[in-house]
């Protein structure tokens, strides 16, 4: 199992450029990973103004039981939940938050 | 969440006709207001060419009084009640699917809060059971076993009046080789009153709900039912596996004995007993499914009926939500036609309804026809892959993003399933219909399918381009007649589902000189069904190969509703590329790409299609779907798969993302490099070629292409290459056949095949 190397700065930095689109193969690899979590769980976001805003959700993973809503962290930047997502999911499976060096 | 839900008893209509509109409103509320509008572009995102409607004034456009309406999920089959019976046997056979979940009836009449009948069923605790009651009390035995999930297990109840004795008998049968299944559990009791089934009728599959809504349903039950049986007295247990394989030799003593196998396509439940007590089922289960003594010898339901002599049934099943009109739309007789829609408003939310409006009977025809894809409207019909598909979120190559309608839908699994989703129980869903409120199939939603196709409608209003629209279901019906009446014939962006009458249809009137634009990606792919007997339902078996969200079981590759094999119709003979000159390649979902001209784009033949654009390389670097002309599902021209050898690849789409992957079809071997950045097969090619009989088709082998129509006022290259292939697809003048080939179709670049 392919596992995130918390050094490799330059994947995230390279998604925060350009999350949707052609990516090298490593950053590719980390997305996979962080998109293949299980259902039970998993960030998604839910459209709170339509094309204008979001706010990010976890989903139950049981059909009928609705995801877990964080009015807290809305967005009106996909690129920006994007990130946060990302963000998330970086900390969960490497254990290390993650910072960028401005 | 939704507070207004509707939908219409027609997805097609003409001028003159009614339909029946039928309306739920959520929440407290008096009335609801519904109006009319012809539809012109359903894309409300900033960055499109924004939502565009035409009112229509119409008697209908007022206030109606405001009313919820349930929907009942779950298929069942309902028998009828059976004569007073002193002794008596029920058995049947059962493969659960899902026995842990608990109380789920087979076979009976038992109504709990009657406590009146009896029925064969599974207890809470996951063991067979019957449980009985004479008005007062309510009895129950349970075999002390849990019945194995995907076992065929043979379930009986028999009363002896004279011995004043139940029993319940819980036999498995033998699922393989060497599989030594346990000794029968047997239970009996005796009982001072007599278990009684009652003036009731019977149920397959679930209980009965007294008062009330009739039809409302209880305790259903996911698994497979074959054989079963009532007997006027109570078999022993060695006696009831012969009396369920050959109920005849019961003699007098059979009561009742439903054959399964028999009128497969159809609702009906016959009955080979001497009563001919023949049932019905409810919600459009399975058919058409392995029984007990499928040995693989046999694929084709029609050729062994014995060994499909099961039907499996899904607590998630939905065939019609069966609402109550609201109102009548009566279609004035001069409505031109077009897409239409119903608005319906109620407290401080809407939802739109829409229809097509065919040409009236005798009315002048257009010149071209947009031929709207309602086959695969209602493949798609309320998908829940967001929340029920572990791989949704890795294919799609972004975060998940979940609107109104998906919430809504997920909180309410009553309103039933798509052919991509997958029941309760995991089992494959390979039934949608369009006969409850689809909440994908609007204006104002993704940009999918029927909303992504107003785009082409767009384009033409912006032309000022006189249209016909007609739909699938036309094209089902009548075949090539449907289009005879057009010169050209355009597609929306992902006509995927095609019965073998549509394609039989469209190759017709392309054989006697039909014009076609095929504005899509993964079209004429999958083989789907229609059945009279289940008007506005549509069945899809996802045989081998293809990209799928779940596969048919070994043997159920036929469908209930024809017979026919189902599947990829590449896999049956018919590739895409034979019809339209390209077939479906790849597919990703984050962004699109832009398509490069190629040596064909500079054939004499082609000038007409890139008239007016200079030497520019490029097409289509942008659009309203992932930026780009060329994205979501590609198709690529392909000689050994029937692209015709005089067909023009007049352009081919690159630069495509990480997330694109070919589909396994493609695949004999799975080998690292398959993705959009590393293999050359994940692309679109945009299509060129003449008929014999001086008609052409015209595809460009991308769901993007149509979205990318709209772009800075439709002045864009998209734009100009679609008007000019419409211009001299209306041209009478006849397209004549090259007299030498032009360059050959690309072979394939996996180096397997």
């Amino acid at each position: 199992m392919y596992e995130i190397d918390p050094e490799r700065l330059d994947l995230a930095r390279e998604f925060r450029a350009r999350p949707h689109g052609v990516h090298s193969a490593e950053l590719q690899r980390v997305l996979n990973r962080m998109r293949l979590q299980p259902l039970a769980g998993r960030y998604a976001l839910v459209v709170v103004e339509p094309y204008r805003r979001w706010m990010l959700a976890r989903l139950s993973g049981r059909r009928g039981v609705p995801p877990t809503l964080f009015p807290e962290r809305q967005f009106d930047d996909i690129a920006e939940a994007e990130w946060a997502i990302f963000r998330l999911r970086w900390e969960l499976l490497t254990g290390r938050a993650l910072e960028l060096p401005e | 969440m939704k507070r207004v839900l509707g939908y219409a008893d027609r997805i097609s209509a003409r001028p003159g006709d009614r339909l029946a509109i039928m309306v739920s409103c959520e929440a407290a509320g008096d009335r609801f207001e519904a109006a009319l509008f012809r539809l012109i572009c359903g894309d409300d995102s900033p960055a499109g060419p924004g939502f565009k409607v035409e009112p229509v004034a119409h008697p209908a456009n007022r206030a109606y009084p405001a009313r919820r309406q349930p929907t009942h999920a779950g298929s069942c089959a309902r028998l009828p009640a059976l004569p007073a019976l002193a002794s008596f046997t029920l058995a049947v056979l059962a493969w659960p699917t899902t026995p842990e979940q608990g109380r789920q009836a087979i076979l009976g009449s038992f109504v709990a809060a009657q406590r009146r009948g009896l029925a064969l069923g599974i207890d809470a605790a996951g063991q067979g059971c019957v449980r009985f009651g004479d008005g007062e009390t309510v009895g129950e035995l349970s075999s002390g076993r849990k019945l194995p999930a995907r076992r065929w297990t043979l379930l009986a109840a028999s009363w002896d009046a004279g011995e004043r004795h139940l029993r319940l008998v819980q036999q498995e049968l033998p699922a393989f080789p060497a599989h030594a299944p346990p000794p029968p559990a047997v239970v009996g009791s005796l009982l001072a009153a007599a278990p009684d089934l009652g003036d009731l009728p019977l149920l397959l599959a679930a209980a009965a709900v007294p008062g009330g809504d009739p039809r409302a349903t209880a305790e259903h039950y996911n698994g497979k039912i074959e054989a079963p049986l009532v007997a006027a007295r109570a078999l022993p247990p060695e006696a009831l596996l012969p009396a369920l394989r050959d109920p005849p030799a019961l003699g007098g003593d059979l009561v009742a004995a439903w054959d399964l196998a028999a009128e497969i396509p159809t609702d009906r439940v016959l009955d080979r007993g001497p009563g001919a007590r023949h049932g019905r089922t409810v919600n459009l289960p399975t058919r058409a499914v392995t029984g007990s003594l499928w040995d693989g010898s046999e694929h084709d339901w029609r050729g062994a009926p014995a060994h499909y002599a099961a039907i499996h049934f899904h607590d998630d099943d939905l065939y019609d939500a069966g609402w109550a009109p609201d109102l009548q739309l009566a279609l004035p007789a001069g409505l031109r036609s077009g897409v239409y829609a119903l608005r319906l408003s109620f407290a401080g939310d809407e939802d739109w309804v829409p229809f097509f409006v065919t040409p009236a009977a005798g009315a002048k025809r257009a010149p071209v026809a947009y031929l709207a894809a309602t086959a695969t409207y209602t493949a798609y019909a309320n998908p829940h892959y967001a929340f029920d598909d572990p791989i949704d979120e890795v294919t799609r190559g972004t975060a998940t993003i979940l609107r109104p309608e998906d919430l809504h839908l997920n909180a309410h699994r009553e309103l039933g399933l798509s052919t991509y989703d997958t029941h309760s129980d995991g089992s494959g869903v390979c039934f949608a219909t369009r006969l409850r409120p689809v909440l994908n199939m609007r204006p104002r939603s993704r940009l999918w399918n029927f909303n992504a196709d107003t785009f082409v409608i767009d384009w033409l209003e912006w032309l000022g381009q006189p249209y016909d629209v007609i739909t699938d279901e036309e094209l089902h019906a009548e075949g090539a007649a449907a289009l005879a009446p057009y010169r050209a014939v355009i597609t929306g962006s992902h006509p995927e589902y095609y019965t073998t009458a549509m394609s039989d249809g469209l190759a017709g009137w392309l054989a006697g000189g039909g014009r076609l634009m095929y504005l899509g990606g993964n079209g004429f792919y999958w083989r789907a069904a229609y059945s009279p007997h289940f008007p506005g339902a549509v069945e899809v078996r996802r045989a081998e190969g293809g990209t799928r969200t779940w596969a048919a079981p070994a043997g159920e590759h036929h469908h209930a509703f024809t017979g026919e094999r189902g599947g990829l119709w590449r896999n049956l003979g018919r590739p895409p590329q034979r019809l339209v000159g390209v077939g479906f390649a790849a597919e990703g979902f984050d962004v699109s790409s832009y398509f490069r001209r190629g040596e064909g784009s500079r054939d004499p033949r082609a000038a007409f299609v890139f008239a007016g654009l200079g030497d520019s390389a490029v097409i289509g670097d942008h659009g309203g779907l992932g930026g780009g002309a060329a994205g979501i599902e590609l198709d690529r021209a392909d000689a050994l798969l029937g692209t015709p050898p005089h067909a023009l690849v007049l352009a081919s789409s690159e630069g495509h993302s990480n997330v694109y992957v070919p589909t396994p079809e493609e695949i004999l071997a799975m080998y690292p490099g398959l993705d959009g950045v590393e293999h050359p097969d994940v692309r679109a090619d945009m299509v060129f070629f003449e008929t014999p009989a001086g008609g052409a088709v015209w595809s460009t082998g991308s769901i993007a292409w149509s979205c990318a129509l709209a772009w800075r006022n439709h002045d864009n290259d998209v734009a100009r290459i679609t008007t000019n292939v419409l211009r001299r697809f209306l041209e009478e003048t006849p397209f004549a056949m090259p007299v030498s080939a032009g360059p050959a179709a690309p072979a394939p670049a996996t180096p397997s095949r």
